[in-house]
């Protein structure tokens, strides 16, 4: 949801009213971001931000270097070159594109390269599909990267745009992978309000041009970590049982820090735009007095909290909480806004086969240490981009009412809107 | 520690015999090219230092170290996985005088792309100190004939100013010699094992020059480390073309190829000599040209030596010299004459 402030920076018939996209509206966003080098391959859905791309680059209306690669594999290849060398690199991709990206998911993270990756989120081969599930943006979960879900073309719009603000922040240096639904979002016209090119380049600062300083023996002053010929260093050596593991824990620590940085950025963005996606984190509606909550990600999140203000219409206690904010994930916020609700209902487009939705896992971890644990249920729903029907989300809320009222969860794992 | 600049030509007396290579913002020239021996010592310095681990009698670092020799000025190091990376750069340690990049095994040739994609970017904004920065990219067979080929061949469709250095030990020497694309025929391998019914790798060795010629980019060449010289001019030449490079350089290796520590240099000599790998260099313009030793064999054929003096030397091969084993001996004969023969016909400067 999109929270509206009085006075922004720039009041809303200041910005650009335009009617566009989802991918569209990354490929703008990452225009307006200044990107030095953008490699990426084609994928339904997420093409279209390739081929938008493009098009800027043939009218010259952008410096940006496109390398148009042979394979998503290179295509974070070239990224993590490019952010080495201290560019502002971008990439987009889905499924089976980003699971051929993989390992080199992990080397991104690990150099800590601030690279920006947008995935429409596609279901994962086989059977093959082309529609959205979040199965591929799971595959990534525990690559080093921060995941970001957004729920609408503005908010895919807005938050591409902080990624790299994110990403870069000398606490993180992380990259970040910003996931819009495809089809429900990468395809979906919306009216949304972008900002004026400098004021996008005042907000990230210019060109990617400050770098973290890093300490080496061999050079009398800290230098900067990208590859120079002027202060020369060596990029991923080969690193054994005597320093791998301490720095994995920089890894560790960094994504510690990226939730108040998240943070900061909406603030600013909230100030600079008047909008806001609760506190960047996660977006709760009608959480205070619920007995039942519903936690989802992606574009679903408007689904929910629509049937959230119908059944409340009618007296339900009932409310949603959307979770942007997928890696680092949120466990102490959420165990947070939980605490005293009697049953939660957990959403994931996507399955650990042999266990539950991912998001489920992390939820449940999250719920242990609380003295009185809400009962809890994980609804998987809408494989391979079937829809999340408003009746299907209706019903799911009325069993869990039903479970607030006996106390007796029957099956833990639910699947909806699947044939029997 | 004092401030460390780059070398100076000539180096001063006095001057450490390594040390980091130091561009200055606004560094401006050109290196030389110097290929008077004397004058090379005195004031050369290459950009692998010492103190890596690579195994004794490793031509590998030979080939790092000449094409160093030739570097022209600001260079950026890309290095696939395997032999030269994990022996060069144990953490917290590196030998590398040049930034210097590993990514992962069969993307070399893709982060080079992104480097050289984000020298441009920057050039373009007026954020690069320099007025070229050159990107050379290190790998060995395995990252180059095989598992990085795809990478390889569509950073050369596509352009890159980047200069491609395969040092081929004809296997996953890294991972303990096991047969790669770049392995020649009837080569003991650990997974192409001399038995009693297969007597070594039974496929040919991809002819991955010509494959590189076939994209058209504008410099191709081979090389060894024992004509250095040649090697050097080489090097300079395809970091000086715009677009994409490739120099195969032949890498014996003395565990692999099971031969004493002493004898890359020779080994590598042999090789041309019996025209198991013949030094040439193709330009869109020249086509295919004859170089060095390879060019007097096929001015003065009586200097080809039999294949018996590369394969004698080596442990790999020594199946090939038992008596009842001549047939795969010529064989292996036949099959070097076709590729040599073969190239004399398409050598613009061979003889004809």
């Amino acid at each position: 949801m999109t929270e509206v402030v009085k006075t922004p920076k720039i009041p809303p018939e200041k910005q650009i009213l335009m009617t566009i996209n989802g991918d569209e509206a990354v490929a703008y966003a990452a225009k307006q971001s200044l990107v030095d080098v953008v490699a990426a391959y084609p994928i339904t859905p997420q093409t279209i931000i390739v081929e938008k791309f493009s098009e800027f680059v043939a009218n010259g209306e952008v410096h940006t270097e496109f390398v148009p690669v042979e394979s998503e594999h290179s295509a974070m290849s070239a990224c993590v070159g490019a952010a080495a060398a201290g560019a502002r690199a971008f990439t987009a991709t889905a499924a089976n594109g980003l699971a051929l990206m993989w390992e080199i998911l992990y080397i991104a993270a690990s150099l800590r390269l601030p690279i920006v990756l947008a995935v429409a989120n596609r279901a994962l081969s086989a059977p093959i599909n082309i529609h959205n599930d979040h199965g591929d943006a799971y595959g990534m979960r525990d690559s080093g990267w921060i995941q970001i879900f957004v729920e609408n073309v503005q908010e895919a719009y807005d938050t591409t745009i902080q990624a790299f603000k994110i990403a870069e922040d000398e606490r993180v240096l992380l990259p970040v992978a910003v996931n819009l639904d495809g089809f429900f979002l990468s395809h979906t016209l919306e009216n949304i309000r972008m900002l004026p090119d400098e004021e996008v380049h005042k907000f990230l600062g210019g060109y990617r041009k400050t770098y973290p300083k890093v300490k080496v023996d061999y050079f009398d002053e800290e230098v900067p970590l990208i590859l120079n010929p002027a202060r020369p260093l060596s990029f991923g050596p080969l690193d054994l049982y005597d320093y791998y593991y301490e720095h994995k824990m920089h890894q560790i620590e960094a994504m510690k820090r990226v939730p108040e940085v998240v943070r900061e950025v909406n603030e600013k963005w909230y100030e600079l735009t008047g909008r806001k996606y609760g506190d960047g984190i996660l977006v709760p509606y009608g959480v205070e007095d619920a007995d039942v909550v519903v936690t989802v990600l992606g574009s679903t999140g408007g689904t929910v909290r629509h049937i959230v203000k119908k059944l409340r219409s009618r007296g339900y206690k009932v409310g949603t909480i959307r979770i942007r904010l997928f890696r680092p994930f949120p466990h102490k916020e959420l165990a947070e806004l939980l605490k005293g609700v009697k049953v939660v209902g957990v959403m994931d487009r996507g399955i650990s086969f042999g266990s539950y939705g991912p998001s489920f896992l992390d939820i449940s971890t999250a719920l242990y240490d609380l003295k009185e644990r809400p009962l809890l249920v994980n609804y998987v729903y809408g494989l391979g981009g079937r829809d999340a029907q408003p009746e299907m989300i209706e019903k799911m809320f009325m069993e869990l009412l039903e479970i607030a009222k006996t106390g007796e969860v029957k099956e833990k794992l639910r699947f909806l809107g699947v044939r029997e | 520690m004092p401030k460390q600049t780059l070398p100076q030509v000539p180096i001063k007396k006095g001057e450490p015999a390594y040390k980091l290579w130091i561009f200055e913002p606004g560094w401006k020239g050109e290196l030389p090219l110097i290929l008077n021996p004397r004058q090379l010592a005195e004031q050369k310095r290459p950009a692998l230092l010492p103190g890596h681990r690579l195994c004794a009698g490793c031509a590998a670092p030979i080939i790092v170290k000449l094409a160093s020799f030739a570097f022209r000025g600001p260079t950026i190091v890309v290095n696939a996985t395997g032999c030269l990376e994990v022996a060069t750069t144990i953490f917290p340690y590196t030998s590398w005088a040049v930034p210097w990049i590993h990514n992962a095994f069969e993307n070399a040739a893709s982060t080079g792309s992104g480097v050289e994609a984000a020298i441009k970017a920057l050039k373009k904004t007026g954020r690069l100190p320099y007025e070229h920065v050159d990107v050379v990219i290190f790998g060995g067979d395995g990252g180059t004939f095989d598992i990085g080929f795809q990478a390889l061949s569509g950073a050369a469709e596509r352009g890159h100013d980047f200069l491609y250095i395969l040092y081929d030990n004809e296997a996953y020497m890294n991972t303990g010699i096991q047969r790669s694309g770049g392995t020649p025929p009837f080569a003991w391998t650990t997974t192409s094992p001399v038995g009693k019914v297969i007597p070594g790798k039974q496929q040919a060795k991809k002819p991955i020059a010509d494959i590189m010629v076939a994209h058209r980019i504008p410099y191709v060449a081979t090389a060894t480390p024992a004509h250095w010289l040649d090697l050097m001019k080489k090097v300079r030449k395809g970091i000086e073309v715009e677009g994409p490079a490739f120099i195969h350089a032949l890498s014996p290796c003395d565990r692999g190829w099971r031969h004493g520590t002493e004898l890359a240099i020779e080994i590598a000599r042999r090789a041309v000599d019996t025209c198991y790998f013949p030094l040439w260099e193709w330009t869109p313009e020249t086509g295919y040209m004859l170089t060095d030793r390879s060019l007097a064999i096929a001015r003065n054929p009586s200097l080809k030596q039999p294949i018996e003096k590369f394969v004698e030397v080596q442990g790999r091969f020594k199946h090939l010299l038992k008596p009842e084993n001549r047939e795969l001996l010529k064989k292996f004969q036949e099959y070097v004459d076709l590729v040599w023969e073969d190239l004399l016909k398409r050598a613009a400067n061979a003889p004809k």
